[in-house]
């Protein structure tokens, strides 16, 4: 199996953790990356001031990807729903599809709709399979209670994305979780946003919105939280001690990307997950599943 | 409770909507409130609520809409937009606000930051020669400073 690999602005600079974690269970599973280097930002932080250069750039990057006749794995699920949607725009809005190839014309590039834009977890079900994750699985996670976090952009808007899973009762993280040992953990609100994108416009709602996720997360006693989106994890981890500080709470929840807990039930150590970057600790966790 | 004079509501508002074919649909709305109902953002601060941003577009209200600050809370999550029976797409509506906004030099500051680094840089972070460092050191490749073609693909766009 082979994709090009969008990371996006925010993994390689900020999020190495997810990056590395992906890269070493995709080695293991067969799954070959192709790096990109023209590939720029997907457009997602245009949407909100330029919508139209947000599909530009949506599109460029499509192009690229074209140009080499692969398909496209995404980390960040901004990025996945961006390049998804503009797919989507650009194969059902002839009209649309003109306007933006004329522009792209202008630095050569044309976009024909060849391309499949894919989440990695998406991979992971679909192209790898859960019968091949659970070949590679070579340790006991001994139950590991686990709360996932789906994210909005993973599963939303749900047009855009072929029903590949129910963003009103989503499964395919747990189903993946489920392959490797894990025990998910269900909580309240479960389906609720991070608060991410609103960061930008009102730093205290945003936190204020992670913070209800948190306490909803710590009330069932979780082992840690699971996730596939950089945003989501700046939200829940980076800012988790500031969030404590904020409320008066303490909630010291570890926080993991998807691949780290795989990368775990694989075997791989702790600095080949990049779980050394975490900025909650994830030690103790790392403790009881050696014991 | 405020109150607004007629006089003052704006009847071409809709169809700057409306014209648009993928999100025409607002019309549909009955004011159920479940798009309030499930708001996460709602549920931490009910200033912001999805249900009268969808009746302020439908009665005209533009000026209050689009040169205030509600529709910048808007977390972009989607959940009104799946949760509403009549399939109003209320995510992508207030996205479009955001843009006609933006034409009113109503941007948060944050907001319009990042559409400058992009055109600036292709993409949100510069990866510098201590980032590619950092990079090899855990095996990771190197990456190119910025996005070239990117920035090229948006020159001459409208800076607001």
């Amino acid at each position: 199996m082979k994709y090009s690999l969008f990371l996006g602005c925010t993994i390689p600079a900020r999020s190495r953790n997810y990056e590395l974690s992906a890269r070493a269970i995709a080695s293991r599973l067969d799954l070959e990356f192709i790096e990109i280097e023209d590939f720029s930002c997907c457009g997602f932080p245009l949407e909100a001031s330029d919508e139209m250069g947000a599909i530009l750039l949506g599109a460029m990057n499509l192009c690229l990807a074209e140009e080499k006749g692969l398909d496209i794995c995404v980390l960040c699920s901004a990025c996945a729903s961006m390049l998804t949607k503009t797919a989507y725009h650009l194969d059902h809005d002839h009209e649309l599809r003109k306007q933006v190839n004329r522009e792209l014309a202008k630095i050569g590039k044309e976009y024909k709709g060849t391309v499949t834009v894919k989440h990695f977890a998406r991979i992971l079900l679909e192209d790898v399979t859960l019968e091949r994750i659970k070949k590679e699985t070579k340790r006991d996670l001994k139950g590991l209670r686990v709360a996932t976090h789906y994210g909005c952009h993973y599963l939303k808007p749900s047009y855009i994305y072929e029903e590949f899973d129910d963003p009103q009762d989503a499964q395919t993280l747990e189903l993946i979780l489920e392959t490797v040992g894990v025990s998910n953990i269900q909580y309240r609100r479960k389906k609720d946003c991070c608060g991410g994108p609103v960061l930008l416009s009102d730093e205290e709602v945003a936190l204020k919105v992670a913070e209800e996720k948190l306490r909803n997360v710590k009330e069932v006693g979780a082992d840690c939280m699971n996730l596939v989106c950089p945003f989501c994890s700046l939200m829940f981890d980076a800012n988790q001690k500031g969030i404590e500080t904020k409320s008066g709470n303490e909630f010291n929840i570890p926080v993991l990307y998807l691949p780290q807990i795989i990368g775990l039930a694989m075997g791989f150590s702790r600095k080949e997950l990049g779980l050394n970057l975490n900025s909650v600790s994830t030690k103790e966790l790392e403790l009881a599943l050696e014991a | 409770m405020r109150t607004f004079s007629l006089r003052d509501l704006d009847s071409d508002f809709v169809d700057e909507i409306k014209s648009l074919d993928f999100i025409g649909n607002f019309r549909d709305c009955y004011a159920c409130g479940t798009c309030t109902g499930g708001c996460p953002v709602h549920r931490v601060n009910n200033d912001y609520d999805p249900l009268r941003i969808m009746r302020m577009l439908v009665l005209g209200l533009r000026e209050e809409l689009l040169k205030g600050e509600m529709i910048w809370l808007c977390s972009d999550c989607y959940t009104c937009q799946e949760n509403c029976p009549m399939e109003v797409k209320i995510t992508d509506i207030i996205n479009h606000l955001k843009n006609l906004a933006t034409h009113e030099d109503n941007t948060p500051l944050g907001v319009s930051t990042q559409k400058k680094l992009l055109k600036d840089q292709g993409k949100i972070y510069i990866i510098d020669e201590f980032d590619n460092k950092k990079r090899a050191k855990v095996g990771l490749p190197s990456l190119p400073e910025m996005a070239e073609q990117a920035k090229e693909l948006l020159k001459g766009r409208v800076q607001k």
